[in-house]
């Protein structure tokens, strides 16, 4: 027998009263690890969804927030199309393209789908050209600034699939539909196929590339047909304006706003902001939820400790009698807190990254990996509380007076 | 060879003094066995602590084998405790969540043993007691006398010069105190100085000399008087 097992064979026997702390501190850790592996994992994923979108700029009608960029349009309030039109005559610097959106509920053989109108540039085109305009280097924004390798810098984009990272696509005939990966896969759809939407039939252009977003699980169709058949009238959702980054940032938000007073503007990076402001919020009320958690965790180690000690004064004098100084003692105590900080850290690491595993995926959209780091982290915070929590206990064991061996019972 | 020097040991509590041995001096040479007896509160078990090193005298001084125990650092006297003395007590003391042969090697443990000497040992001890066949009992496994002997097994453990024992036969049935008083004996007869406190007349006639203390004054029993009622 070694000192320390000592330790355990006292834990082992008489583990109850030890487990409840051990589970505040437990809980703990494992808020602390859930909370801040799903936030880093989001902030990574916005990121990316930032780095894939660029410097966008959404215009919605007024009074519609929103927390997601591609569910921008799923507001159900629209505003009329010929904004888009007053767009693209306005030719703000900075401007790329535009993409109006209108989203409507259909269903095709019974299952229920979200179709969206898209309008291809080719409608730009004509009516650019209809009103006189220069088609040679932009259809609708300004030849100045950035946009030199811009999405609309030529024709190489007649692949329909461009729809699905360029947002916006040359051609669309008014009886054609392109399919998002996902519901051309639930729908057992093929390019080429026919299907019925609204009592029209339609046929398949594309089926676009997996994008990981709700456009895989859209169809769209020409914004006019879209109009039609679901009787809106010539209304849109959202348009969606590529930007040139610089300007995104900078004037446009304001030329855009002033040249359509009844909007309301944003930019990607202000939709991301308030993901980002909502993963600082979890991310501070996780180290306030370990904090508070550790505190009952020491609170109750603590009294949990000197309760033993109390209990077990009878063995504290014993060990003594029979040689054992009061540093060991000391130790014997510290060493169970240690045990009990390192075994709640590696439980509420393991409990937070399984539940952040699958937390993730379902509160933010995000697959989450283990972050060893946080296990540290764990394992050490819930020791050194523990420690400290017992360490006032584990004096008073060492300061007991050993003659109290000779009372009985 | 233990000498008390003008010891005096007084508590203080609520304000009151308790003088709980007077001044008093005395002599146990090695490879004594004394008895000492008294009423209870007469200070007893006071004595038998300050000579196990465990609790420090208002005044005067311990010395054991020429070292003044209590000018010794709380370590250093830990030390002395582990390789010189052994305690019996009257409750046994036995940790309940070891086994027999475990709380036997304690003491081993303490003094920083390995494994299979700890373990050899240990078995050794407890069949020199007779409980060669209850070394993975536990302490409530076992009856009230088989405790009292893993305890002295577990005293012998160090093989310490010294034992004291604090009415180590107050808990047990007549039968048991005498196996345990003969067991004591055999200490005694290996060489071992011992020192014990009893209420038990009958316990007290196996000691070779016989303290009597009253209200913390010290008196020796004449020896005639105890070789008489022998
Ligand atoms: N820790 C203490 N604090 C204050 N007074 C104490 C303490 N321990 C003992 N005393 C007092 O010292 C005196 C001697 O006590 P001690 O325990 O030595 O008696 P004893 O002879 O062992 O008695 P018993 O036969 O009942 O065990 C008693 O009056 C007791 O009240
Ligand atoms: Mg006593």
């Amino acid at each position: 027998m070694k000192p320390y097992s000592l330790i355990l064979k006292e834990l082992w026997q008489r583990p109850t009263p030890m487990l409840t702390s051990l589970v505040a501190v437990t809980l703990g850790v494992t808020a602390l690890v859930a909370i801040q592996n799903i936030t880093v994992y989001s902030e990574q994923k916005i990121a990316s969804d930032m780095d894939a979108l660029g410097a966008n700029v959404l215009v919605l009608p007024p009074s519609v927030s929103l927390q997601n960029y591609y569910s921008a349009d799923m507001h159900g309030k629209t505003m009329p199309e010929t904004y888009v039109t007053q767009l693209a005559l306005a030719k703000l610097p900075g401007v790329q393209n535009l993409a109006p959106k209108l989203c409507v509920e259909a269903d095709v053989d019974s299952i229920p789908v979200v179709l969206t109108g898209i309008l291809p540039r080719s409608e730009f085109e004509s009516k650019a050209a209809w009103q006189g305009m220069s088609m040679l280097t932009n259809s609708v924004g300004s030849d100045r600034g950035c946009c030199a390798t811009g999405i609309t810098g030529g024709d190489e984009d007649e692949d329909p699939a461009s729809l699905a990272t360029k947002r916006s696509i040359k051609d669309l005939g008014k009886d054609e539909v392109i399919l998002g990966s996902e519901i051309a896969t639930q729908l057992g759809t093929q390019k080429g196929d026919k299907i019925t939407l609204l009592e029209k039939e339609f046929k398949v252009l594309t089926v676009l590339p997996e994008t990981g977003t709700i456009d895989d699980g859209r169809l769209f169709a020409h914004l006019h047909t879209v109009q039609e058949l679901a009787g809106t009238g010539p209304v849109v959702n959202v348009i969606e304006i590529m930007a040139c980054c610089e300007d995104a940032a900078g004037d446009l938000i304001g030329s855009l706003s002033k040249e359509l007073p009844d909007t309301r503007v944003i930019t990607i990076s202000q939709v991301v902001e308030t993901q980002v402001a909502v993963n600082g919020l979890m991310s501070r009320l996780s180290w306030l939820f370990f904090s508070i958690l550790l505190l009952v965790g020491a609170a109750s180690i603590a009294s949990v400790m000197y309760s033993n000690v109390s209990e077990r004064r009878k063995e504290i004098g014993t060990l003594m009698a029979l040689g054992a100084s009061p540093a060991f003692v000391t130790n014997l105590f510290l060493g169970k807190a240690t045990i009990l900080g390192f075994v709640g850290g590696l439980g509420g690491f393991l409990l937070g990254t399984v539940l952040a595993y699958i937390l993730g995926p379902q509160l933010l959209d995000v697959a989450v990996q283990p972050m060893p780091q946080l296990c540290l982290i764990g394992i050490g915070v819930a020791t050194l509380v523990a420690v400290v929590a017992s360490y006032l206990p584990a004096r008073r064991a060492a300061g007991l007076d050993p003659c109290l061996v000779f009372n009985d019972a | 060879m233990y000498s008390l020097e003008n010891v005096i040991k007084k508590y203080e509590r609520h304000g009151q003094e308790v003088t709980a041995l007077d001044e008093t001096n005395l002599e146990i040479p090695d490879n004594d066995f004394v008895a000492i007896i008294g009423p209870s509160g007469s200070g007893k078990t006071t004595m038998l602590s300050l000579l196990g090193g465990m609790l420090a005298p208002s005044s005067g001084r311990v010395v054991l084998d020429g070292i003044s125990l209590y000018a010794l650092s709380v370590k250093e006297r830990t030390k002395v405790r582990s390789t010189k003395i052994g305690f019996v007590f009257q409750t046994f003391n036995l940790i309940p969540w070891l086994t027999a042969q475990e709380n036997v090697q304690i003491p081993l443990v303490l003094s920083g043993c390995n494994a299979q000497q700890q373990q050899e040992r240990a078995a050794a001890m407890l069949e020199k007691v007779g409980l060669a066949d209850r070394m993975r009992h536990k302490p409530n496994e076992m009856s009230q006398g088989q405790q009292q002997r893993v305890a002295l097994a577990r005293t012998l453990a160090n093989d310490p010069q010294i034992i004291l024992a604090d009415e180590p036969t107050g808990n047990l049935d007549p039968e048991t105190r005498e196996q345990v008083m003969e067991y004591l004996t055999e200490f005694h007869q290996d060489g071992r100085t011992i020192v014990m406190v009893t209420h038990d007349e009958a316990a007290a006639k196996f000691a070779t000399r016989t303290i009597r203390l009253v209200s913390g004054v010290v008196s020796e029993v004449k020896a005639e008087v105890q070789a008489e009622a022998a």
